[in-house]
Formats: structure tokens, C-alpha cells, sequence
């Protein structure tokens, strides 16, 4: 089973306390944008197959969104960190690198 | 390839039954072919067979990572059903149900096809005006089915309680000539028909890298060496965002886990295919006994063909309200799937950015009932450049356009 840290109340909530949201740090587009950005905001999705960074919410919670760092293949929690933010954080982005040396980055 | 019949039998029982050759060969790959399909499951086997039987194009490698049929090929529940809503989706499902009518004749291999029906349970009034306007969807799409009443549903299931505490069975939306079929024997008589029009399946290599020459694709990389290809189709599932990347390109899609379990064999008891859809559980009975139950898909992204513990738990309480004898049974088994599910939980049949590339994909979470029909439409966008009637309102460009076929009742869960 799935346990995340809600990094706003701290509490470990399973998966049937969360509600998965999809892939974080989207870049949004809206009226004015060309057809394809419009069309990669809405539809395509990154679906890697290991390292994975995601939307959560704590549903069952405090109802707040955060992020979480994750292995798709394992079910690995690297750590969760706070919604306002545009990118992973260093110190997420240096606990996935302590497990997995030969990681790309984040793209 | 020598024929399965009656007679064989009798000939091989009185020779120790040492004239039973391999079904399909296991060549070492050509330099080149004219179509590589990349994925041995159920679709880009039977994409092979149609291009071989419709289209008389047989100098084609399928090739597969692991095994073939190993991936959701060998993991659903085997169900074969075709009542969707929208136009679409119900002539592909419906072509792949009728083909799976003839398909152990036209294989000449028993793949147990079993039309013994699918009743998808109305446990809410939304549900009733839901299945009650896909039964009328149905009858102008040549699709027969019919919505009926709780005395008819427990006519055909004695087992079931119409009276449950949380969701009474209120109607039911039944298609007689659904049903299911044995899952791996689908995949097996494709390639034995496969391999014996000349055709190579090459299993345990791995697409390693996608080579490109002028926006068309050039061939494989692959863990058995370099393929080159004038065309190549990419048929894997829950993997075809890996391919995607190596061909360049990006997929409206997400993988997930979709699991099902299987009980120790009982008696026979249920002889048609029940799904509750609001409760998310469905179930039908095996040869063997077992009842096969199917649960729901895990609600974020993975590969772990496992899925959530906490399923087993809902589905399983689900169905022993609407079915009160599965409440003693023993759950022999469980596993989990990886279905790649798109915006609009339709697949895609396209054309892809990279020339002469095309991409069978998004089955979701109906893929197994899909096959025939799938590869019937796959061959055609292979074979001539384009879609055919089938395929066309699949292509990827309907996210671009805003063009979607929109098939909630294939929302995650039930198939």
C-alpha cells in the first residue's frame, strides 16, 4: 500500500486517504495559445517508467494539494513537498539521485 | 503447419503421440522485413494475421520482450462484449465480437469462445437511463441488446440478490451473444497462423532504440540486433510510452494497474458474464470452476502489475452483497495488469509523427475483447498508409481537433 507524508499536517496517509492528481509541475496554456500547447497541457502525459513526479491530495486529510517524488516501477517514495512550487526541489531531487545515480534529472 | 481435427487426434493416439509438431516457429531474425510489429500480445499478433490474411503481406517479424501473450494478453478476465455507446466504439468491438464467433474455424484452434452472455447490473436510477439509452444506441448500431427487468436478471443468475442493502438490482442491460473465451489460446492460434504464413515471431528481444532516416523509420535496435523495417507498427500497451519516446513523438496516455482475482473452483452456478458496474466488480465462472472476479484500476501511475491491496477489499465486499455464496469462498489467486488508459478512454489507431510509423494503443481496460477487431483495423492503416471505415474516428489527432469519443462506461473499471 501506497504511504505518503502530507507535508502540510505530516500525517502518513495511505493511498485510500489520497487522491492522485496526475502529473506535477504541468505548464499551463489557455485562450491564445497554439493548438499543440493547448493539446499538451490538456492530454499528453508524461508516463515514465520509474522516477515519477505527481500531484497528490490529501482527501481524506487537511484537503490540501501537494507534490510527491516517486517510483512508478517500485512504489518508492523519494518525499512529498508543497504545492507552490514550480519544479522539484533540491532536496528531492538529491534523494532521488542517492538512490538512483545513473537518473537523467528532471525534465 | 499440419491441421488440428478429429482425425489428427486419432492418428497421433496411435503413435505415442510423437507426430505433434511446434505450433509456431522461433526463427532468428532477417536483416529486413517489410513490416516489423513491435508487441506479440493479442493485438499485434492479430495485426500480423490480417495483414497476412487481408492484405497478403507476410515477410513480417513480430517481435516480443518477453513472451508472447505474456503481457495483458494472459492477465484479463476474458470477457467479450461490444454494447458501447457511442457509434465508434461499438463497430470495432462489434466487428472483434463477430470475428471471435468464427475465429477458432478461421484459426483452426480452439480458442473456447463461449457466447453465453454479459448482463451489466443497474443498481442506481442513473444507471437504468444510462443502460437503457446504450440499449437504444445499440439497436440503430446493429449491436442486439436489451434492457431487463430484475425477474429476468434472476432468471438467468439464481444466485443473485436482487434485494442488496446499498444497491438493489433494479435492471440489467444484457447482450446475449457476449460472452468469453480462453485468453491465451487467442493469442496461440494467432501464432501458429502467423508463423505458418512465413511470418517470424521473435520473442525475448527487446526494442532497445527506434532509427530514423528522414522523418520515416529506418528499423529497430534491438537486444538481438539491428532489424530495418519499411514500416513499423507498435502494439504494446502499458509500454508505449517508452516507444513513443524513442520514436519521438509524445502520447496522450497514462499507465496504471488493473487487477483481478480468481477463486478456488465450485460446482457450476453462473453461467453468463455479470458486472456491477457502480460497485465496481464483475464476475463470471471458468471452465474449471473458478469464478473469475475483475476489480478496479489503481488511481495513479504504475508498472508494477500487481495493484492496490485495498481493491481486493472493495470489490470483493461488493460482490458479496449482490452474490451472498462467494461470501465463503477461498481467493486462489491475484494479479494485476498494467492498462495504458488515454483522456477519453478510447484507443488510438494512427497514423504517428514519424513516417511509416503507425501506433495501436489506449485499449485501457478492453483490450482482451478487442483483439480481432483491432487487428483487422490495424492491418488496414499498415497495409494502405491510411485508415480504414474502422479506425478512422481512433486517430490521435481527435485530441488536437477536440474530436473525442467519450466512453464513460469504460471508465477505469468493467471489462
Amino acid at each position: 500500500m501506497l504511504i505518503l507524508e502530507c507535508p502540510y499536517c505530516g500525517v502518513m496517509a495511505d493511498e485510500t486517504d489520497l487522491h492522485g492528481d496526475g502529473e506535477a509541475h504541468l505548464k499551463r496554456f489557455g485562450p491564445g495559445s497554439s493548438d499543440d500547447d493547448f493539446e499538451g497541457y490538456l492530454f499528453m502525459r508524461k508516463n515514465p517508467k520509474g522516477v515519477h513526479f505527481e500531484r497528490w491530495r490529501h482527501a481524506s486529510g487537511c484537503g490540501k494539494f501537494f507534490h510527491a517524488a516517486r517510483n512508478t516501477m517500485t512504489l518508492e517514495v523519494y518525499g512529498t513537498y508543497l504545492a507552490q512550487t514550480l519544479e522539484p526541489p533540491k532536496a528531492i531531487i538529491d534523494a532521488v539521485k542517492a538512490k538512483h545515480p545513473e537518473w537523467e534529472g528532471y525534465k | 503447419m499440419k491441421r488440428y481435427s478429429a482425425f489428427a487426434i486419432a492418428r497421433e493416439a496411435a503413435r505415442y503421440h510423437e507426430g505433434w509438431e511446434r505450433a509456431w516457429t522461433s526463427p532468428t531474425p532477417k536483416k529486413k522485413y517489410d513490416v516489423v510489429i513491435v508487441g506479440a500480445g493479442g493485438h499485434g499478433l492479430s495485426t500480423a494475421y490480417y495483414l497476412g490474411k487481408n492484405f497478403g503481406i507476410t515477410n513480417v517479424a513480430i517481435i516480443e520482450k518477453g513472451w508472447l501473450g505474456g503481457g495483458n494478453t494472459g492477465r484479463n478476465t476474458t470477457i467479450i462484449r461490444s454494447n458501447y455507446l457511442q457509434d465508434p466504439s461499438a463497430a470495432i468491438y462489434e466487428k472483434a465480437r463477430s470475428l471471435y464467433e468464427t475465429m477458432s474455424q478461421d484459426l483452426n484452434y480452439n480458442v473456447m469462445f463461449s457466447p453465453r452472455g454479459v448482463m451489466m447490473l443497474a443498481q442506481t436510477q442513473a444507471e437504468i437511463r444510462g443502460y437503457e439509452r446504450t440499449a437504444h444506441a445499440n439497436a440503430l448500431q446493429g449491436v442486439k441488446t436489451e434492457f431487463i427487468s430484475p425477474a429476468k436478471v434472476k432468471e438467468l443468475v439464481p444466485i443473485i440478490n436482487l434485494d442488496g442493502p446499498r444497491y438493489p438490482v433494479l435492471g440489467a442491460l444484457w447482450q446475449e451473444r457476449a460472452g468469453t473465451a480462453r485468453h491465451d489460446a487467442v493469442a496461440w492460434g494467432y501464432a501458429r497462423a502467423c508463423s505458418a504464413m512465413g511470418m517470424d515471431i521473435i520473442q525475448k528481444c527487446e526494442v532497445t532504440g527506434v532509427r530514423q532516416e528522414g522523418g520515416n523509420v529506418k528499423g529497430v535496435s534491438t537486444t538481438k540486433g539491428e532489424i530495418d523495417c519499411d514500416k513499423m507498427a507498435i502494439v504494446v500497451a502499458g509500454n508505449s510510452g517508452s516507444l513513443a519516446e524513442m520514436g519521438g513523438f509524445r502520447l496522450p496516455m497514462e499507465s496504471v494497474a488493473l487487477q483481478a482475482l480468481v477463486s478456488e473452483p465450485i460446482k457450476p452456478c453462473m453461467d453468463v458474464v455479470v458486472m456491477a458496474n457502480t460497485v465496481h466488480g464483475y464476475m463470471s465462472q471458468s471452465d474449471k470452476g473458478e469464478m473469475v472476479i475483475g476489480g478496479g484500476t489503481d488511481g495513479f501511475n504504475n508498472y508494477t502489475q500487481r495493484g492496490s491491496f485495498h481493491h481486493v477489499e472493495e470489490t470483493v465486499r461488493a460482490l458479496v452483497e449482490t452474490f451472498p455464496i462467494v461470501s465463503r469462498l477461498k481467493m486462489l489467486r491475484q494479479w494485476g495488469g498494467i492498462v495504458d488508459v488515454t483522456g477519453d478512454r478510447s484507443p488510438i489507431i494512427s497514423k504517428t509523427p514519424l513516417g511509416n510509423t503507425f501506433i495501436n494503443a489506449g485499449w485501457g481496460t478492453g483490450g482482451f475483447k478487442s483483439i480481432p477487431g483491432s487487428g483487422w483495423a490495424m492491418a488496414e492503416l499498415v497495409a494502405k498508409g491510411e485508415p480504414g471505415p474502422l479506425a478512422a474516428e481512433f486517430g490521435m489527432d481527435r485530441f488536437t481537433e477536440g474530436r473525442f469519443i467519450d466512453e464513460s462506461v469504460a471508465a477505469g473499471v468493467a471489462h
